[in-house]
């Protein structure tokens, strides 16, 4: 990627507390390169779901940025929202409306409509492989279906930054390898920045970027190689459990 | 222009997709003001006689009188159901795909609000179609002007219902809202009595009436129904809307929204 482009994602000294409780996350900060498959590593409870909830706007932080392809996310949320994707943990589909159908209500929300939403909508379903599967309910579809359809969903408006959050649970370990792979995939081909949050450590590839996040703070960020040395460990689960080790905060 | 035109277009079809394709929630919808105006004003019919009064021009059924409290009875349960839904139910998946989307969140949320007021309005409507069977025939003007009172009044119950619901945390489920929202709101107003009926039994609850937004709401109605202005309820409706309307969107800022107020974010991850 050009290196004049910015970051795909950049966060800067991010800080968030729930009412009553103990700070989820600590000045966080670090960035997504453009094209870049970064996978947000974490154990249950280290404030990556808070992180994408200030990432998609869903929570506002009370001070540091949030910066998607050089937009400002509260001096430009329509930039920044227009340029991401989502995914979230939940099932975020309507089970009662047919797969074209959620599809062509995300594309509406985006602004698409005619040939070009219907052209997409195509491109959506062959990316999901449910070709076939159009006119089914989503109540139907088997879990794996579901979250590609999420994921196809996600890339309907084109964005260069696809954030997911922890996309696997709940799957059999066959859609859960596929999933990843297919993500990796189109990280490589089209250029597409990745936010991949996780606690499962196979998930993530030699090549990907990595951020550790404990206890509501970064604990360490850079390629693979990067964070294996600071950890002085010799594979990623040792960096991890030596990252990860005892309370951050 | 057209991005925001499309997406309110994307959430209306949404809106009407779901309802059509819910059967049940349909038949609940209708059937609900029916049994009033089949079994309980029917049974009452002879003891409550209702004199002349505007915007009638004689004596009128009983049932007659009621039909308008029953259409914003249609109104106040859709306007709670589907506010309440947008926060607590399953539809808070759905909820966030809405809200992560560009276009900014206030626009958002009004065009969630008046989709489902508009859909309220198309159960009101085919509640009318099977009461003119029942000799309830306002003017055929009335449908018309009717419009405009069912989506001001409409949106007045449904951003309350959102207000409630972004704020109250003990009002999670539906049957909380019945015992304390709805069935005050719609007892204490003038949907079933005319308000110097309840004068003469309790000038408390009289005053209690008048006050109702609720009886602003239904009086709207009823004289929209019969094509004239009860300018009063308008402006009364008008400010309860605004009212509603800023204090929800407020509760629903994400720096102290209802997602943080209520913990409901998601499991931490």
């Amino acid at each position: 990627m050009s290196a004049t482009m910015p970051p795909a994602l950049q966060l800067e000294a991010l800080s968030y507390a729930y009412a009553r409780g103990r700070p989820a996350l600590q000045d966080v900060s670090f960035s997504v390169p453009p094209g870049s498959f970064t996978a947000l590593l974490g154990p249950n409870g280290a404030g990556k779901t808070t992180l994408l909830s200030l990432v998609t706007r869903l929570f506002q932080a009370p001070g540091g940025r949030v910066l998607v392809c050089g937009h400002d996310l509260r001096q430009a949320p329509r930039a920044a929202l227009g340029a991401m994707g989502v995914v979230f943990q939940q099932l975020t589909l309507d089970l009662d409306l047919t797969v074209i159908q959620n599809l062509r209500y995300s594309a509406l929300l985006h602004g698409l409509s005619g040939t070009l939403a219907r052209t997409r909508i195509e491109e959506a379903l062959a990316r999901a492989g449910l070709e076939e599967r159009g006119r089914t309910m989503v109540r139907a579809l088997s879990g794996g279906m579901r979250r590609r359809l999420e994921i196809a969903r996600g890339l309907l408006h084109e964005p260069r930054l696809l954030v997911l959050d922890e996309p696997t649970v709940g799957l059999d370990v066959d859609s859960r390898r596929e999933i990843v792979a297919e993500v990796h995939a189109f990280c490589r081909e089209k250029g597409l920045a990745v936010l991949w949050t996780t606690h499962l450590i196979d998930e993530v590839w030699p090549e990907d970027r990595l951020v550790v996040l404990h206890g509501g703070r970064v604990r360490a960020a850079g390629s693979v190689r990067e964070v294996m040395g600071k950890a002085n460990a010799g594979s990623v689960g040792e960096a991890f459990g030596a990252l990860t080790r005892g309370k951050a905060a | 222009m057209k991005p925001w035109a499309l997406c309110f277009a994307g959430i209306l079809w949404r809106e009407l997709l779901r309802f059509l394709q819910q059967r049940g929630r349909f038949l609940a919808a209708l059937v609900r003001p029916l049994v009033w105006l089949f079994i309980f004003a029917a049974g009452f019919r002879s003891i409550l006689g209702v004199s002349i009064q505007p915007p009638y021009q004689t004596y009128m059924l009983y049932e007659v009188y009621i039909t308008p409290g029953l259409c914003g009875m249609i109104l106040l349960f859709s306007g709670m159901q589907s506010s309440l839904s947008m926060v607590y139910d399953r539809e808070m998946g759905s909820m966030r795909v809405l809200l992560v989307s560009p276009l900014p969140r206030w626009f958002l949320l009004l065009s969630k609000l008046v989709a489902g007021v508009l859909v309220a309005a198309l159960q009101v409507y085919v509640f009318l179609v099977i009461a003119w069977f029942w000799e309830i025939e306002p003017p055929l003007p009335g449908y018309l002007t009717l419009l405009p009172a069912l989506l001001v009044a409409g949106l007045m119950l449904g951003a309350l219902g959102l207000l409630l619901s972004s704020f109250i945390r003990q009002l999670e489920n539906f049957a909380g809202v019945m015992n304390f929202v709805i069935f005050p709101m719609f007892f204490a107003s003038s949907a079933l009595y005319p308000l110097w009926r309840v004068k003469e039994a309790s000038p408390l609850l009289h005053a209690i009436a008048a006050a109702n937004p609720f009886t602003h709401a239904v009086e709207l109605i009823r004289f929209a129904l019969y094509a004239q202005l009860d300018l009063g309820s308008l402006v009364a409706v008008l400010g309860w809307t605004v009212l509603f309307t800023a204090v929800a969107l407020w509760g629903y800022n994400p720096a102290r929204g209802f997602v943080a107020l209520t913990g409901k974010a998601g499991p931490p991850g």
